[in-house]
């Protein structure tokens, strides 16, 4: 019966008002209360109907355009912290992306998938800042006068000097690692995730690349015109309420480069994976016997799909050093790899758009709602309240238990539960159905008149 | 009689497994556009030939030539991509895709394209799409499959994924075709048409094509020269009649001492492949 | 059936214990040996410059002289190594899978046994206890931590992994990483609710921080004291005897014959009537309360631990076993020994040899370095491996 409740939603023009309505009412409740989860799920919801409900592509191109474009930085620039988490999600979606490549449409578990990450990151943290300058310098003093070393626009070229380099460490890690068995490919990629991660913390003598544990600060942002920032204002002022400065503008901007990056990236993974390319990778993740005895390099392949997916790990890195102004080696731990492994696998191996919806999900879990639990546990503890049957009272609750920092046992929990329950994952992969002749026959198996 | 092309040479082919031999200084030599059988009892060594023939192992001494290149030194997909394909004894298709997506993936070889292409969808990498996936639909019906093109894979009856198989096989452009076991589970009016089947493929594509067969009727009734092997080794070499008749396969199969009971019986017999009589398909693991 | 004081017995507890001292001798002589080599060819270098400065030494008298002491670490660091890495390589022999969470049998271990110390602490039976009864209270620790450990590495096969013992092998795998971060959080939310704290620190009793001292090396000048911390000294001889122990289950008797023919091949074991889950169960059981029993003897060492204690040296200990032969239990004790040689010698020689550019804060990075090695041109180690055999 729900069956049937939910496919009427989908046909006619039910569809385009219900997805119309999500969105609206979810704008408005952000717009009115942006602090409130449930507001910001409706939000979020509204605009996944436009992706799962069966509308035509100029709809459904148009209520995105409208709500990324329009909607997002208006809310944006009146709760810069819902910016933040989408920001966020868009980030780690083009992450979750590449790792499907990897893990998803090859089968190759990759647990330092970070490493490339960090790469960009620390590309341009280097180049775009004063670093290149401070090699001889005690870690952590910086002489007065030191310049950058490089003009704060060159970040647009990082960006793709940064799919690159990654790229080209992709090809050099996996050129060694690629023959060896499944399992042991994974712990391998684990040591080599942290030895990035130690060689980047240790660094900083004798000469100082990376500045050690302390990070790299400050990284240039791209300039910004205060022509831009007061088109912005013209426009969208009298919605936003107020006029919203500079800085908080760099926040729109980044968002928006990273819709743009993972737009990108959903294209090129969608065209490779409805590409020679893309079947012989599903074939190697199947049976790379097999695939190797119908004409595939295996071993090429393999290779191919880890430098595809470092690529874009290496984009969003150079992002994230310009978005944060500061890289440290700690933002790149194994957490850090196992957060969009969670992902990957949640929203369904080697599906695109379970892999996003993934990145969402854990996304809001990590951000939001484990910061709420701790939010709500911090009040408890200034209240009297107590737990009635053991007696025991909130305040007297440690402060060391604070949920926001509790992300292990959340991936762990998802991580054991998915592989029991749901392997395949939330939204799983489904193959394309091509249009064929004879495909409306009603026989199923072999016709016998040859 | 000069000597007609060959397509197929192997000399002295030894393949070991730590310490057992399962190819032992095997010679072979198949004419182009012919159908060759290679037989013998469980554990003979075929499957490990083919495997050495198809490069998914390495002879550890001996040399393979295959039309006039030597093949030994590699790798598998290398093989292929100089035509020559092969199937497998426990069906291996790509489960998880579609039928058609497992004869497309089988041409992996003869598609011109590569990532950029793929990516920016350009004119030349659609047509080529275009060209694969008409082919595969020519494949799909040349080997008696319609209408499942869409079908997962490993959602099609048995006889459906043998000709997934063999479809595959084919879209790799093959001068040679492997079949492992081709007819094993098949009743038999699924067995007379992967006879008329492959039949077609050596007189209307020219394909020369080595079997590895247990249904004795199968391999009497098509095959032009069979080979028989035996703990690694060629015990015999023939025609169809030749091979029935001799006593060292009657008693490879049968047992010492059933040469001299089955002689009577065996002789005269071809055709009708009565010395296969106590030897049936199935799955037999070599 | 069963020889008892017989010299099958007697040959099951000497054979490991004479397969010890020569890998300890062997991996000691010769890491001594290449360690004297580089000292001698770095003569006149500007590391030999540098400790002339500073120390008044010449390079080669400063690695003689620290050798010692870098043995001994190496042998203490490497019996730990060697016990964490068998609980890997027993899990990997039954079932052919990584136990990533390993580590956190571990943790789980060192925890148990910390805490109950810190009770005791607490109840003031250990200030001022006699070396005897500290030892008591040790192995009561030990023992803690081995019941602990061992019921969570079964509770954890039971839950997490038997269900996907039929699924392709990184279904498992990522499982197991599951269960490994969950634990890592349930340790820090247990410590968090009952004492608030992140760190633990083992409370000091009995004689452990004392030196014993061994022997006194001659140089020119004043003559070296080399000595050993007895908990040191403890740490190798509770190690060896868990070492030894195991291998008498494992060789001399039925359920360690089980254990084998599971490894070997599992169907077959089944066919023969042996209770397959149940020898899983028990491999798990041993395994972890090994991996139990290194945490309260790495705490001892160590003195300080933190929930995410397991990570590093868990990785260690993998990397142990599959330097030795992952599957193989000799194989897990030279691994661990030759790493943990190699960490000492690293943690102590780097800093030196290269002036100060790389220190031993790399040392990590070499046991990791290790692992990418072997893995990549000998990935059945230096014993080879035993796994099942497949047809």
């Amino acid at each position: 019966m729900a069956r049937r409740f939910l496919a009427s939603c989908n046909r006619g023009a039910t569809p385009y008002w219900l997805t119309g309505a999500f969105i609206a009412a979810g704008f408005v409740f952000v717009y009115v209360s942006p602090r409130s989860i449930p507001a910001f799920l409706i939000f979020v919801g509204g605009a996944s109907l436009a992706y799962f409900l069966r509308l035509k592509k100029p709809a459904r191109l148009a209520f995105a355009v409208v709500v990324a474009v329009v909607l997002v930085p208006i809310l944006g620039a009146r709760n810069i912290f819902y910016l933040e988490v989408i920001f966020q999600i868009a980030v780690f979606s083009a992450l979750a992306l590449g790792l499907n490549i990897v893990v998803g449409f090859s089968g190759l578990l990759n647990f330092g998938y970070m490493a490339f990450y960090a790469v960009g990151a620390y590309l341009w943290g280097f180049f775009g800042s004063q670093q290149p300058f401070l090699l001889h310098a005690i870690p952590g003093t910086v002489p007065p006068g030191t310049p950058f070393f490089l003009a704060p626009d060159w970040f647009y070229l990082f960006v793709f000097l940064g799919i690159i380099v990654a790229a080209i460490v992709g090809l050099i890690l996996g050129l060694p690692v690629l023959r060896v068995r499944g399992d042991y490919l994974a712990i391998i990629t684990l040591a080599f995730g942290e030895i990035v991660r130690q060689l980047l913390n240790n660094l900083d003598k004798p000469l100082n690349f990376t500045n050690g544990p302390q990070g790299i600060t400050p990284i240039q942002k791209p300039t910004l015109t205060p022509e831009v920032v007061a088109f912005f204002n013209r426009i969208f002022g009298p919605l936003v309420g107020r006029p919203v400065t500079s800085s908080q503008f760099y926040d729109i901007l980044f968002y928006l480069i990273a819709v743009l990056v993972v737009i990108l990236v959903v294209i090129v993974t969608f065209r490779l994976d409805d590409s020679g390319i893309g079947r012989a990778w599903t074939a190697v993740r199947e049976d790379e016997l097999a695939a190797t005895a119908m004409g595939i390099p295996a071993n090429r392949l393999k290779l191919s799909a880890f430098a595809v997916g470092a690529s874009f790990a290496g984009a969003m890195g150079v992002l994230f050093a310009a978005s944060r102004t500061f890289v440290s080696p700690e933002s790149f731990t194994f957490l850090a790899s196992v957060n969009v492994l969670t992902m990957v696998i949640l929203g369904g191996i080697g599906s695109i758009p379970g892999v996003i919806i993934g990145a969402v999900v854990v996304t809001i879990l990590n951000l939001q709602i484990l910061q709420s639990i701790s939010l709500w546990l911090a009040q408890l503890r200034q209240s009297d309240a107590f737990i009635p049957i053991i007696n025991f009272h909130w305040k007297d609750l440690s402060n060391q238990l604070d949920p926001s920092k509790y992300q292990r046992l959340v991936f762990g929990i998802i991580l054991v539960l998915m592989m029991i329950y749901r392997p395949a994952g939330i939204l799983p992969a489904a193959r394309r159905k091509r249009e064929l002749k004879g495909h409306d026959d009603e026989t199923t198996g072999e016709n016998n008149d040859a | 009689m000069p000597e007609a092309e060959l397509i197929l040479e192997a000399a002295g082919v030894v393949k070991r497994f730590g310490g057992l031999v399962a190819v032992d200084r095997m010679d072979f030599r198949m004419e182009k556009g012919r159908i060759y059988s290679i037989i013998g009892p469980n554990g003979a060594g075929k499957t490990t030939f083919f495997n050495t023939i198809s490069g998914l192992y390495k002879a550890e001494e001996g040399r393979i030539v295959f039309n006039g290149v030597e093949i030994q030194t590699l790798t598998a997909d290398r093989i292929t991509a100089l035509h020559v394909a092969r199937t497998f004894q426990n069906i291996r298709l790509f489960g998880g895709m579609t039928v058609i997506e497992n004869i497309l993936v089988g041409g992996y070889t003869r598609l011109k394209q590569n990532a950029v292409q793929a990516v920016l969808r350009t004119r030349g990498f659609m047509e080529q799409e275009k060209r694969a996936e008409k082919r595969a639909e020519e494949l799909m019906e040349y080997v008696g499959l319609r209408g499942v093109g869409n079908e997962l894979a490993a959602s099609l009856p048995y006889g459906g994924q043998r000709r997934v198989e063999v479809a595959r096989a084919l879209a790799s452009d093959p001068w040679l075709l492997l079949l492992d076991e081709p007819t094993a589970g098949m009743n038999p009016a699924e067995t007379e048409d992967a006879m008329h089947l492959f039949r077609r493929l050596r007189d209307e594509l020219g394909i020369s094509i080595l079997l590895i067969e247990h249904d004795m009727n199968v391999v009497m009734n098509i095959s032009e020269r069979i080979t028989v092997m035996d703990y690694g080794e060629k015990i015999a070499e023939g025609s169809p009649a030749e091979i029935a008749a001799d006593a060292r396969v009657i008693e490879a199969y049968l047992g010492r001492g059933a040469a001299g009971e089955a002689a009577g019986g065996a002789a005269g017999e071809a055709a009708g492949g009565a010395a296969g009589g106590a030897v049936e398909s199935g799955d037999a693991a070599v | 059936m069963r020889k008892i004081l017989g010299s099958d017995a007697l040959r099951e507890i000497l054979l490991p214990l004479g397969r010890m001292a020569v890998f300890v001798v062997g991996a000691g002589a010769l890491f001594s040996a290449l360690m004297f080599i580089l000292a001698l060819v770095a003569q006149g270098s500007g590391a030999d410059k540098l400790l002339h400065d500073t120390q008044n030494i010449g390079i080669v008298a400063y690695t003689l002289s620290s050798l010692p002491q870098v043995l001994i670490d190496g042998v203490t660091l490497g019996f730990v190594y060697a016990a964490i890495a068998l609980g890997y390589t027993m899990v990997y022999g039954v079932l052919e899978f990584i136990n990533f969470a390993h580590s956190e049998i571990f943790a789980v271990g060192a925890f148990a046994g910390v805490e109950f110390l810190i009770l005791m602490d607490k109840l003031g039976v250990l200030a001022g206890a006699s070396p005897l009864i500290s030892y008591m209270y040790l192995a009561f620790a030990l023992a803690v931590a081995m019941i602990a450990s061992g019921l969570i590495a079964m509770l954890m096969e039971r839950t997490a992994y038997r269900p996907l013992r039929d699924a392709p092998r990184l279904v498992p795998l990522i499982s197991a990483i599951g269960v490994s971060f969950a634990l890592q959080d349930i340790i820090r939310l247990v410590e968090s609710l009952t004492t608030g704290q992140f760190y633990r620190v083992i409370p000091t009793f009995g004689n452990f921080d004392e030196r014993v001292p061994l022997f006194s090396l001659p140089t020119g000048g004043a003559p070296i004291a080399v000595n050993i911390q007895v908990k040191s000294l403890v740490v190798i001889v509770a190690a060896v005897l868990m070492l030894v122990g195991l291998s008498y289950i494992v060789n001399a008797t039925r359920i360690g014959k089980a254990i084998r023919s599971v490894a070997q091949d599992r169907t077959t074991a089944a066919l023969m009537g042996i209770g397959v889950n149940g020898v899983i169960s028990f491999t798990f059981l041993i395994g972890g309360a090994l991996g139990g029993a290194a945490g309260v003897l790495y705490a001892l060492k160590f003195t300080r631990i933190d929930p995410f204690v397991g990570f590093i040296p868990g990785m260690k200990a993998f990397t142990a076993a599959v330097l030795g032969g992952i599957g193989n239990i000799t194989g897990a004790l030279l691994g661990g020994i030759v790493l943990g040689m190699l960490e000492s010698f690293a943690g102590a020689y780097l800093g030196t040899f290269t002036m100060g550019r790389f220190g031993s804060e790399y040392k990590d990075i070499i046991a990791f370095l290790v692992l990418i090695v072997v893995i990549i041109f000998k990935p059945s180690g230096l014993l080879g491996e035993q796994v099942s055999q497949k047809a």
